[in-house]
């Protein structure tokens, strides 16, 4: 594991935003760290990057415990806490320049970089005058620079639009796919996590609801069955009528829990048979959203 | 060490393009410059002075302005400067979760701040006797060149540094802890203004208060005694660097860099 937590509890004042918290990140993971605004995940990464320190609980990175390994733990971490920590006074570069001369990087890497997040156009121009995506993604490249094992992101895609959200995601997979590197990345939008990520964790009100692969987590879903008619709401009743379960009724949708292609077909010709115009029906996958949102709510 | 020699390039790298930096740089350069045209202006009536007096009458509307208004308004400005460079930026959490001990970054950062009003200092003396000499040689009749003022001005401009360190820690603390500007500037301008009163009257208990050293470190410049068996038999200069103001102003120093690092490793990062 890359990342290890045991029982990891913090308390601001007398609010517990982090309740025992065991949190496993396999190595060459996108570890999605999911939950609502408030539910702990900053505070969860600065335990990580020592900023905040350990009350209860223990911290082990790279198989070795936090508070002992401070310094030998950071120099492979990269790191980019909420909006990006950026001098405003200085260039783009000059920013890369200056951590490369207290990493003691060599400046070829800083050029490096500069190209890899697009923004070697603007290396020159000061960080004051960039927009919201390129001040993201000079964050990106200021966590990336001295080529770390580990990535902790906290809502590295904020502000960035479509295109921006889908560089930073196939720079990630490149990343953890042929560097072999592990991504640790926060958000409260399960759909950008989802296209990238291999494991996640969902937490909320400061402890963890869920922990496991994107596969575990699908299989939680049960896919049901969209039915799309002319009359909704007495074809549900219909349904109901002849024993067979629905779940939800919309305008134009009756939804009833997939149970197998057969019984899709039998509820297909007893509504043509009664005569319900089908214009279609198909199997769906339960929306991770609506998921997330259950096993969030559910708190 | 290494950590702390890195931190501190870093502090100048980053700083170099600020209004901080360059306070220290100007402030003497333009301070200095005034007074020269000044003296060129007014060469005429200067001819008659001694060498020693000219350069006494260069060097005092510096001195007096810098040390008396001047100097604790840089301090505070200086102290200021370099910490709200990591709160605008909101690096604080960067800086602290770089793979450096977090004594050396804090480390680097406070003797950073000494370091820019040291070299402001030295420049006021760079300046001084740059213009000065200057002066004497576009205007020979200006006596400077048979007077040498160095030494002395020197161990003036030092012990003006020994006695700036109590109030630039305590305003270096100040700003680390607060983010904006209109605290730590009033606290020190209000301690300021107490600190010239209490110095200015010689109230007796003035030394234990840091913000009186800037104008007593002035008063520490001795009277001018006559050489008598001094070869040019000029009066000379004593300037009592460690006087007991000096003390209490380095043991504050040394006691707020230890009490400000526990609260930087307490208070963590917000």
């Amino acid at each position: 594991m890359v990342i290890n937590t045991q029982n990891l509890t913090f308390t601001f004042g007398n609010q517990t935003v982090v309740k025992s918290l065991s949190l496993q990140v396999p190595e060459g993971s996108i570890y999605g760290f999911l939950g609502p605004n408030g539910a702990g995940k900053t505070t969860t990464i600065k335990l990580l990057l020592n900023l905040l320190k350990t009350q209860e609980g223990s911290i082990s990175i790279f198989d070795l415990d936090l508070q002992n390994n401070r310094i030998k733990i950071l120099s492979q971490i990269g790191s980019l806490i909420e909006q990006p920590a950026i001098y405003l006074h200085l260039t783009g570069r000059e920013n890369l320049m200056n951590r490369a001369l207290l990493l003691q990087i060599p400046e070829t890497r800083v050029d490096e970089m500069l190209r890899l997040v697009h923004l070697q156009d603007a290396a020159h121009k000061k960080a004051g005058q960039y927009s919201l995506g390129m001040k993201q993604r000079l964050g990106i490249a200021l966590a990336l620079l001295s080529d770390p094992k580990l990535l902790i992101l906290d809502e590295p895609t904020n502000g960035l639009d479509p295109n921006g959200i889908i560089e930073i995601r196939e720079l990630l997979m490149k990343l953890t796919g042929e560097y072999k590197k592990t991504v640790f990345i926060s958000s409260h939008l399960l759909a950008e996590i989802q296209k990238m990520a291999t494991h996640v964790g969902i937490i909320n009100h400061g402890e963890l609801m869920f922990q496991g692969s994107i596969q575990e987590l699908e299989a939680l879903s049960k896919p049901s069955v969209q039915i799309e008619t002319d009359q909704a709401v007495e074809a549900a009743n219909f349904l109901k009528k002849n024993n067979v379960n629905v779940s939800e009724v919309s305008d134009h949708h009756v939804f009833v829990p997939y149970t197998s292609k057969e019984s899709m077909g039998e509820i297909n010709a007893m509504l043509n048979q009664n005569g319900y115009m089908v214009y279609s029906i198909n199997k769906q996958q339960q929306d991770l959203e609506k998921l997330f949102l259950a096993i969030t709510q559910n708190a | 060490m290494k950590g702390f020699i890195l931190s501190f390039r870093s502090e100048f790298y980053k700083t170099r393009k600020t209004m901080g930096f360059w306070s220290a740089v100007l402030l003497p350069l333009l301070l200095c410059l005034f007074v020269f045209i000044g003296f060129f202006y007014k060469s005429d009536g200067l001819i008659n002075n001694s060498s020693m007096e000219l350069w006494l009458k260069f060097a005092a509307p510096i001195l007096g302005v810098m040390g008396l208004l001047l100097m604790p308004m840089l301090i505070i400005f200086i102290a200021y400067s370099v910490n709200s460079l990591e709160h605008k930026a909101d690096t604080w959490k960067t800086i602290f979760s770089l793979p450096i001990s977090k004594l050396s970054v804090y480390a680097a950062k406070y003797f950073y701040a000494f370091f820019l009003v040291f070299f402001c200092l030295a420049l006021f003396v760079l300046f001084t006797i740059g213009f000065g000499n200057l002066l004497g040689v576009i205007k020979p009749s200006l006596k400077f060149s048979e007077y040498s003022i160095a030494s002395i001005l020197a161990q003036i401009y030092f012990k003006f540094f020994l006695a700036s360190l109590g109030i630039l820690s305590i305003q270096f603390l100040l700003s680390l802890l607060f983010s904006d500007f209109i605290k730590p500037m009033g606290i020190g301008f209000v301690c300021v203004i107490v600190g010239g009163i209490l110095a200015g009257n010689s109230w007796q208990y003035a030394y234990l208060f840091p913000y009186s050293h800037p104008m007593m470190a002035m008063k520490a410049l001795g009277p001018a005694k006559n050489g008598g068996n001094h070869p040019s038999a000029m009066p000379h200069f004593t300037v009592d660097l460690l006087t007991k103001d000096t003390w209490v102003s380095l043991v504050i120093a040394v006691v707020v860099f230890i009490a400000g690092y526990f609260i930087v490793l307490r208070k963590s990062v917000k």
